[in-house]
């Protein structure tokens, strides 16, 4: 039986986004267009809705786009779905299913699923123009959906390409009912009556991860960790679990110095509360086996600015994963202009587009050897970086989120008015 | 100077992409969906490629082309289905009969090519593109050359290529104005020849600015 539920608010913490803190980044060209295309929404609302408001990625692009949605003349407001641990049992294992990992669901999983629902229907209200209900958890609001014209979008932000039969069909009742579904590649379509969106996973260019940072915050980050400033460095930015293949990385870094002298970064987070983690983490420096150039760094999750640190200092940027959803980490390196060497695996071929804005690779072997080609053109390496940095631009910050969400309303609105007329 | 009987307005254009569920794994299937695709799918993979990674020149703007060399191996037709250039075209019906011929000769010549699975598959798209008027708009060359270093490069691939079909057909709004409103039919004609596949978008801009420079003075 579900537990009471209520459905806070959300408030964006600090300061208030404004379009005109990007002015900077993307130029007053984009941001005049992003205000023209608001203007045709002038005074719609729009109700954002998901399961957590701090943590993960989801909350990270939330924090930012309500801002400024608001910025550019909309009303927009954020609530979070809640539900006792039960509730999010069941949902980690139907978002685990939809990666594909087997799972045999107990029928009162999906009792468990809509009870919480029903509880968390209570307690919102959807009169907003448009509902953008974010991710499995809270999919089955759109049961609210009655006589009021809202439009309802769907954004799933996992792969759901390959998914567990029964949760996809359970959750696909609800899924169809919706007026669209937004998804972060081509690769994550599923057969639905409905039209299906790209809008891509995005950074902060203003966030602590990606800002600028001072010279010396950089030499005294490496300074702090015992890192060589004058010779290259590669680095891999993950969790330390086996998807990520740390011990690849290793190994990898283990061919390359053969040829070349370089020291090798594995900064990341989660060993400390995650007992995989914690495993993995002890296989990665039984790997290292006491090599003083090899840097084991379990970061905690406040450490955004050592990161962005340690990712300007790179020479190259590593993302050697098995698995991958989108790979935001990719995104933070190429837009640091950092050539990377990544795995064609999710969505990093998206980003990193083979010899043009980075390289890919699909072993060990091929991992070294393009991190060895690299650290001896750097001239190409620089290249890869300047258009890596070119295409996250145009395609992957949060500034084209904002836009990416106006084009769609924009479209829904214009296309229910013409269905109003062809009514008429 | 010259006053051009209408203003020329620069447009804002954005784009969203619906990803359909025509998803291919072989030639041949890409063949068929050539076929049974929507003309906003032919527009999507041929004219909008272009503005996609307008930064880079070194792969072949159309979709079909770069995936039958990137996922295929198959350079020869990939080389042959970029040559059709979109400039040569108005309508997207004849596009899609020449992408179809293509395919069927060179499947025709070389069957084993036909069934081989992709290294990735490919998924059919539609642009779908929202325009709205810029704050900026021209009654002489000078304001028209002042709007475009300032409008983006999203304006410039609308009024410079996908312009090629709308009315009028096969030309594109720059050499249309300039030719209708300004009477300078030299100066469309230099613009309609820009290679708008080797150049990038920002390459065009400047170019175009260059060609109107001598302009400025008549």
């Amino acid at each position: 039986m579900a537990g009471n539920v209520t459905t806070p608010l959300v408030r964006s913490p600090g300061k208030v986004a404004s379009l005109e803190d990007y002015f900077s980044v993307v130029g007053p060209t984009e941001v005049e267009e992003i205000r023209a295309l608001a203007g045709r929404l002038a005074g719609r609302s729009v109700k954002m809705v998901n399961s957590t408001s701090v943590g993960g990625g989801v909350a990270e692009i939330l924090n930012r786009t309500v801002p400024l949605l608001c910025d550019v003349g909309l009303s927009c407001e954020w609530s979070v779905i809640t539900g006792g641990n039960d509730f999010f049992e069941v949902t980690k294992a139907f978002h685990n299913a939809l990666h594909g990992a087997p799972y045999d669901p107990p029928p009162k999983a999906f009792e468990l699923f809509l009870s919480y629902s029903e509880q968390n229907l209570q307690h919102q209200s959807f009169g907003a123009d448009f509902v953008v209900i974010h991710d499995p958890q809270p999919v089955a609001l759109i049961k609210a959906r009655r006589s009021h014209p809202s439009h309802w979008i769907w954004r799933c932000h996992i792969d759901v390409s390959n998914p567990n039969p029964l949760v996809w069909n359970f959750l696909a009742q609800f899924v169809s009912r919706y007026d669209a579904v937004l998804i972060s590649s081509p690769n994550f379509t599923r057969p639905l009556p409905i039209p299906q969106y790209l809008i891509f996973p995005c950074i902060d260019p203003l966030s602590q991860k990606n800002q600028e940072l001072e010279a010396d915050f950089i030499r005294k980050t490496l300074e702090r960790f015992s890192i060589d400033p004058k010779r290259p460095i590669l680095t891999q930015v993950s969790r330390f679990d086996r998807l990520k293949d740390p011990v690849g990385v290793i190994q990898a870094y283990k061919l390359v110095r053969n040829y070349k002298d370089c020291q090798l970064i594995l900064a990341g987070g989660g060993a400390s509360d995650d007992p995989e983690g914690g495993q993995v983490l002890a296989e990665a420096r039984e790997a290292a086996g006491g090599d003083p150039d090899i840097h084991i760094l379990d970061l905690p999750p406040w450490s955004a600015l050592e990161i962005n640190a340690l990712q300007r200092a790179s020479t190259i940027i590593i993302q050697k994963s098995l698995r991958e959803g989108f790979g935001l980490t990719v995104t933070e390196a190429l837009w640091k202009k950092k050539p990377v060497v990544a795995s064609a695996v999710g969505g990093i071929p998206l980003q990193v587009i083979h010899k043009l804005t980075g390289v890919l690779a699909h072993s060990v072997e091929g991992t070294a050897y393009q991190i060895r080609f690299l650290l001896s053109n750097p001239s190409i390496a620089a290249r890869l970086g300047e258009n890596g940095h070119e295409h996250v631009r145009e395609n992957f910050l949060i500034t084209g989120n904002l836009k990416r969400y106006l084009l769609l309303f924009l479209i829904l609105q214009n296309n229910a008015q013409r269905a109003r007329n062809s009514a008429d | 100077m010259r006053f051009a009987k209408d203003p020329f307005q620069f447009m804002a254009a954005s784009t969203l992409i619906r990803i359909t569920v025509r998803r291919v794994d072989t030639l041949t299937d890409l063949l068929e969906g050539m076929k049974k695709c929507t003309d906003a799918s032919i527009f999507n993979h041929t004219f909008q490629s272009l503005e996609q990674h307008h930064f880079l020149t070194e792969r072949f703007s159309n979709d079909f082309a770069q995936w039958a060399l990137a996922a295929c191996n198959e350079p020869r037709l990939a080389e042959q289905l970029a040559s059709l250039d979109i400039r040569q075209y108005a309508d997207l019906a004849t596009l899609r009969a020449d992408l179809i011929n293509t395919m069927e000769t060179y499947l025709h010549e070389v069957p084993d090519a036909a069934r081989r699975k992709g290294f990735e598959p490919f998924h059919f798209c539609e642009a779908i593109t929202v325009a709205v008027p810029t704050a900026w708009q021209a009654k002489t060359l000078a304001e028209f050359c002042e709007g475009l270093r300032h409008v983006s490069v999203h304006t410039v691939h609308y009024h410079l290529v996908a312009a090629r079909l709308r009315e009028p057909l096969a030309v594109n709004d720059f050499s249309f104005w300039f030719e209708e409103s300004l009477g300078l039919k030299g100066l469309a004609d230099r613009i309609d020849q820009i290679d708008i596949y080797t150049n990038t978008l920002e390459g065009m801009r400047q170019h175009i600015l260059e060609e109107a420079a001598p302009w400025l003075e008549t």
